[in-house]
């Protein structure tokens, strides 16, 4: 019996459109209908933690989306040379790789998102969205099939993750990208109109209701029910 | 063949040293622009115990090392509070001095930094001392700088960092709020003893009435107790050059 992966076995047919129908499904597909987060439930430690504001939570969405299409690619590319038994090692030795090149370069280029984000792009490694689509969908797929079902899934990531980052940033600082939204409300209104903010958006807590929020909306609108 | 042990040792090796030469090759390649980055943060840390952070980030890096060069001078004093030019036949200068790496040495050995923050370009108009901090929170180093006041006792302002201490819990001790707690409290008690200031358990109480007492960090004790033995340990290695500064303030002051 081997144990060796089986590609799956797509029709050779005179080349596919660049972005065909069924390559455009591995961008959206991620997007909601198979959401890493909100169905997939994978990604949540760093969807919690990074999200108090939106500066530092773009800066983790770009890296994730670049360790997940990169490490995507590579592995595609390596998928009939890697020996099924060490396959899960060579995977996390491509994405740990990856992960301390973003790092490095945060370290060189922006040193205080560096400090700011401190452990947690470091642990874009154990992101199970990572490892997850290196297992799920490069190891059996050509490789830019898997860039784009890769894009996609790290899109799907970003924007659940800038989502969360943008409430609880309005409402737990008061203000959006480091702009003092609330200031200016108030300043509208005179200096008696004042908008409180919650101290409970800054803390992890926060970013649990607001994602219970979203997946709660978005299973109202799609109707997804778990089985 | 795929299957072979063979195959798998070999295909790890060349794994291992394509990955490890684009490392290593990336370190090399970046290491000067970490390196300075790194001395920026350096002396925006400095600066924050004596000027706010939103000032601070309001700069550019060139404004950072324009301000630093004008109003920080340094020096480099023993557990003695004598001044220490060289040190095994090297130049000592206060930033070259790795607070990390003395950390580890037996506090009589260890070089002491002292940034002093004086007037636009005049450094003899000095207007505070700021000491670097160093010592343990809850998981990992804490540091920081702690200004003085000319009168060697009050506090101007305080930076404190940390490697990994708990996001919302000890690693709030970064945090402006927290921080400025520490202004105006002093370290020496009525009778001249080193008390620093203790960062007390609970939060939420007023402490203003005591000047060697500041609110603490709910659900971060054992980061405060940290902070604590910081400041208390690396004034009482300093004490000798507050003394001395002291000492030579009060001549002044009889004349």
């Amino acid at each position: 019996m081997s144990t060796e992966t089986v590609e799956k076995a797509i029709e050779k047919k005179p080349a596919e459109a660049l972005l065909s129908k069924r390559r455009k499904k591995l961008i959206t597909d991620p997007l909601v209908d198979d959401n890493p987060i909100t169905i997939q439930v994978l990604g949540i430690c760093s969807a919690l933690a990074v999200t108090t504001q939106m500066k530092p939570t773009l800066v983790m969405a770009i890296s994730v989306i670049f360790v997940i299409v990169m490490s995507n690619l590579v592995i595609s590319l390596m998928r009939n040379t890697i020996p099924t038994r060490v396959r899960i090692i060579v995977q996390l030795a491509v994405v740990a790789t990856l992960v301390t090149l973003v790092s490095e370069v945060l370290r060189a280029f922006a040193y205080d998102m560096y400090k700011e984000l401190s452990v947690f792009v470091g642990l874009i490694i154990t992101n199970c969205i990572v490892m997850g689509r290196l297992e799920a969908f490069a190891l059996g797929n050509k490789p830019y099939d898997s860039v784009l079902d890769g894009f996609g899934s790290a899109l799907g990531y970003s924007w659940i993750i800038l989502t969360v980052a943008f409430f609880r940033e309005l409402w737990g600082s008061g203000s959006v990208f480091g702009i003092p939204v609330f200031d200016y409300v108030s300043g509208i209104f005179g200096p008696d109109f004042k908008l409180a903010t919650n101290g409970l958006m800054v803390s992890p807590v926060g970013a649990f209701i607001i994602l219970g929020l979203i997946i709660w909306v978005q299973r109202t609108k799609t109707g997804y029910v778990e089985h | 063949m795929q299957q072979s042990n063979a195959y798998i040792i070999t295909f790890s090796v060349i794994l291992t040293v394509v990955l490890g030469l684009l490392l290593s090759g990336t370190s090399q390649v970046l290491g000067p622009l970490q390196r300075e980055a790194e001395a920026l943060d350096k002396k925006k840390q400095i600066l924050g115990a004596v000027i706010s952070g939103e000032e601070i980030r309001a700069m550019s890096p060139e404004e950072v090392n324009a301000f630093y060069t004008s109003h920080i001078a340094s020096t480099v004093v023993d557990i003695n509070g004598n001044e220490v030019t060289e040190k095994e036949g090297a130049a000592v200068s206060a930033e070259n001095v790795d607070i990390a790496k003395n950390y580890k040495m037996p506090a009589e050995d260890r070089l002491y930094p002292v940034f002093i923050f004086h007037a636009e370009g005049n450094p003899d108009d000095v207007q505070s001392y700021i000491l670097p901090l160093y010592g343990a929170g809850l998981w990992d180093a804490i540091w920081g700088y702690i200004a003085l006041d000319t009168d060697m006792n009050t506090v101007g302002g305080i930076t404190l960092a940390h490697a990994g201490e708990t996001p919302g819990l000890g690693a709030r001790i970064t945090e402006s709020g927290v921080q400025q707690r520490y202004v105006g409290k002093e370290i020496f008690d009525e009778s001249g003893e080193l008390v620093a200031v203790q960062m007390q358990k609970g939060e939420g109480k007023d402490y203003s009435a005591d000047p060697h007492k500041v609110d603490g960090m709910s659900g971060a004790t054992i980061t405060g107790n940290g902070v604590n033995s910081m400041l208390k340990n690396y004034l009482s290695h300093y004490q000798a050059f507050i003394e001395s500064k002291k000492s030579s303030q009060a001549v002044a002051a009889a004349f």
